[in-house]
């Protein structure tokens, strides 16, 4: 009843002084609507840019690599070890590529509940052969269904269908660049020249263009078999194993944990990726500062037009304290007035927010790098817009704090001899 | 009728601190008794209104005793003092001070609404009742601004009793008015005084207004030299 009759005054207050009170609530809407369709926006970028490197990279990749023994005999031998050891051209022994025991890996990697699911691949270099020149390249022979679920392969693949290649023998995904740069066209039939020397013949099927433009040059695919059986090697030869994990938080541990196991490399994505992170995090920083200080601003806004009521509203609250207000009777009044203001404003401000979105998200934006965007990506995390609530609400409050504060102490004696 | 004691100062003194330190009151001592129509009568600046601040309790730095309805009021909260100006006290100023965003009819409630004892229905059924009385029903819906001096001044003694209040308290209530409504003025006060057997203390510098009075205190120089 009480607080009922305070709210009532605040309304009154506020209509009397109605254009005012509107520029106060639009400034808080335009302040909101720009900080929903700028969070939106720059996320909706973030994601789409960190998409591009994080969805095709796999959380952990297992896979040997030729180096020198970490161990060398004179570290091992019981006269020396104490020692400090300088050797000169040490080599790397004669290991391979060759994953050992992969299907037992693969096995127990896809039992592990925290795995999404596992893809083998065999990378190979080879050299185009275009006329008297050779390019160089990478054939990637990948499990197509696998590779398809795990890194969205056909997103990429702008011509034909990653499926194709399990359809047609020797067939090959080419590489934009290198397709280019080759004048191969669909249905052509390439040459390429393994690392062994042999020569094979490759039936182009589709385009893979990932938008990152040296990968475009390099990279080519073709499914398992095909590649196994250009290096003349059996089914179970695989140099990598490919892992996405449930949880990407839990890469590095993984990682560590299953390298010690299986006694191989292991890369998880965090460490590969650091730099990545980085940028990610910088940029969500950038358009979270821009996005408060719109609502700070437009805070400043409303401090100034309840500052200006309260002076002109002198005469009501000497009046509303001479016959029985107290200091926080008319406290509650005037941080009801900037909060009805707050949530009115930024209601509306959400609400457009929410079209400023949908409207960029009809923009159209085409570009050669990335091939599956169309439009301007938005995110529509309600994280935004649950923050642009909050803090529409907290701005308000304190803008009308320091004026409601003001308007307590006015004393009406002050107001009424003054006169 | 019992005649006890509404109002009481005791050796109330003053002091203005700016620019240079001044008393305005000096042993301010004297009592008001239910029922009674006492003016405060003096010169310009002689400190009767500084007085009638202290008396309705929103003025709170002064030395001395104040004591309202047998109470002891001096050194109060100030949110228990909100209470008591709600509740015991009405005020009518020299300059009318509606408020001017309500209808005439609301700013007779709010004090009503403020206080809580009845409900928005019976709160508007009194408030039309004591407009009726000053003639002012008609208006009732009105916004504040678009009444003349007298009839808003009339609003203003209304809204002053919607609480019954103990006390009437008014600052040159007719100071600001010409002489048929200063008389129509007097004349509701008269009759609140007769009637209601209402408490007033009206401040004025009018001698003939004072002079109509049942009691009048006079002041001079921040004494009071008859009452």
């Amino acid at each position: 009843m009480k607080y009922g009759l305070l709210l009532h005054i605040a309304r009154s207050l506020m209509l009397a002084r109605f254009k005012q009170t509107m520029v106060a609530a639009v400034g808080v809407t335009f302040s909101i609507t720009m900080f929903i369709a700028l969070l939106g926006f720059m996320n909706g970028l973030n994601q789409m840019l960190d998409g591009l490197v994080l969805n095709r990279t796999p959380h952990i990749r297992f896979y040997n690599e030729i180096k020198p023994n970490p161990d060398q005999p004179i570290d091992q031998s019981d006269k020396y070890k104490n020692y400090t050891n300088t050797i000169r051209s040490i080599k790397p022994t004669s290991s391979r590529l060759r994953i050992y025991n992969s299907s037992a890996i693969i096995q127990t990697l896809e039992e592990d509940p925290r795995v999404l699911g596992v893809a083998p691949k065999v990378s190979t270099q080879v050299f185009f052969n275009v006329g008297s020149s050779d390019i160089s390249g990478t054939i990637s022979g990948i499990d197509v269904p696998a590779e398809n679920d795990l890194f969205a392969l056909s997103d990429y693949v702008t011509v034909g269908t990653p499926m194709d290649l399990t359809q047609t023998n020797n067939s090959i995904i080419l590489g934009k660049g290198a397709a280019d740069r080759m004048l191969a066209d669909i249905g052509d039939v390439i040459q390429a020249t393994t690392s062994r020397g042999d020569q094979v013949q490759l039936k182009v099927v589709g385009y893979y263009q990932s938008g990152l433009g040296e990968l475009d040059n390099i990279q080519s695919y073709a499914s398992l078999q095909t590649v196994q059986k250009i290096l003349g090697e059996p089914p179970s030869y695989i140099t990598d194993i490919q892992v996405k994990l449930r949880e990407l938080d839990l890469a590095p541990s993984m990682a560590r944990d299953y390298a010690a196991l299986f006694k191989i490399n292991a890369d998880d994505i965090q460490t590969v990726n650091a730099q990545f992170e980085t940028g990610t995090e910088i940029r969500n920083l950038i358009s979270y500062a821009v996005g408060i200080t719109l609502l700070i601003v437009s805070g400043f806004g409303i401090y100034n037009i309840l500052n200006m009521m309260i002076y002109e509203k002198m005469d009501t609250i000497a009046i509303l304290k001479a016959i029985g207000f107290s200091g926080r009777d008319v406290n509650i009044i005037f941080i009801n007035i900037a909060l009805i203001i707050g949530l009115a404003g930024g209601t509306l401000g959400l609400c457009l927010g929410y079209l400023a979105g949908l409207g960029i998200d009809q923009l159209p934006f085409e570009t050669e790098a990335l091939p599956t965007i169309k439009t301007f990506p938005v995110d529509f995390n309600p994280r935004y817009y649950l923050i642009g609530g909050i803090f529409s609400l907290v701005t308000t409050y304190f803008a009308g704090y320091f004026p409601a504060k003001k308007a307590s102490g006015v004393d009406p004696v002050d107001i009424i001899r003054g006169k | 009728m019992d005649n006890r004691t509404v109002l009481e100062a005791q050796n109330i003194d003053k002091f203005f601190y700016s620019p240079v330190k001044t008393q305005v009151l000096k042993k301010i001592s004297f009592s008001i008794n239910r029922g009674d129509f006492v003016s405060v009568m003096g010169k310009s600046g002689c400190g009767k209104s500084t007085l009638l601040y202290i008396l309705s309790t929103m003025d709170t730095s002064y030395q001395g005793k104040l004591l309202i309805d047998q109470e002891m009021i001096t050194d109060k909260s100030s949110s228990y003092l909100s209470r008591i100006r709600n509740e015991k006290i009405g005020f009518v100023f020299q300059f009318h001070y509606l408020l001017t965003e309500f209808s005439v009819l609301e700013n007779v409630m709010v004090p009503g609404l403020k206080l809580g004892k009845l409900n928005r229905e019976q709160l508007e059924e009194k408030a039309m009742e004591k407009l009726r009385i000053f003639g002012m029903e008609d208006h009732a819906l009105k916004k504040a601004n678009q009444l003349s001096g007298g009839q808003k001044q009339r609003v203003a003694i209304a809204r002053a009793l919607i609480n019954d209040p103990l006390i009437i308290m008014g600052d040159e209530p007719s100071g600001n008015l010409d002489k048929k409504n200063s008389d129509i003025v007097f004349g509701i006060f008269k009759e609140l005084a007769t009637d209601f057997n209402q408490t007033l203390l009206i401040v004025t510098h009018d001698p003939d207004f004072a002079e109509k009075t049942d009691r009048t205190i006079v002041m001079e120089d921040g004494r009071i030299i008859s009452h």
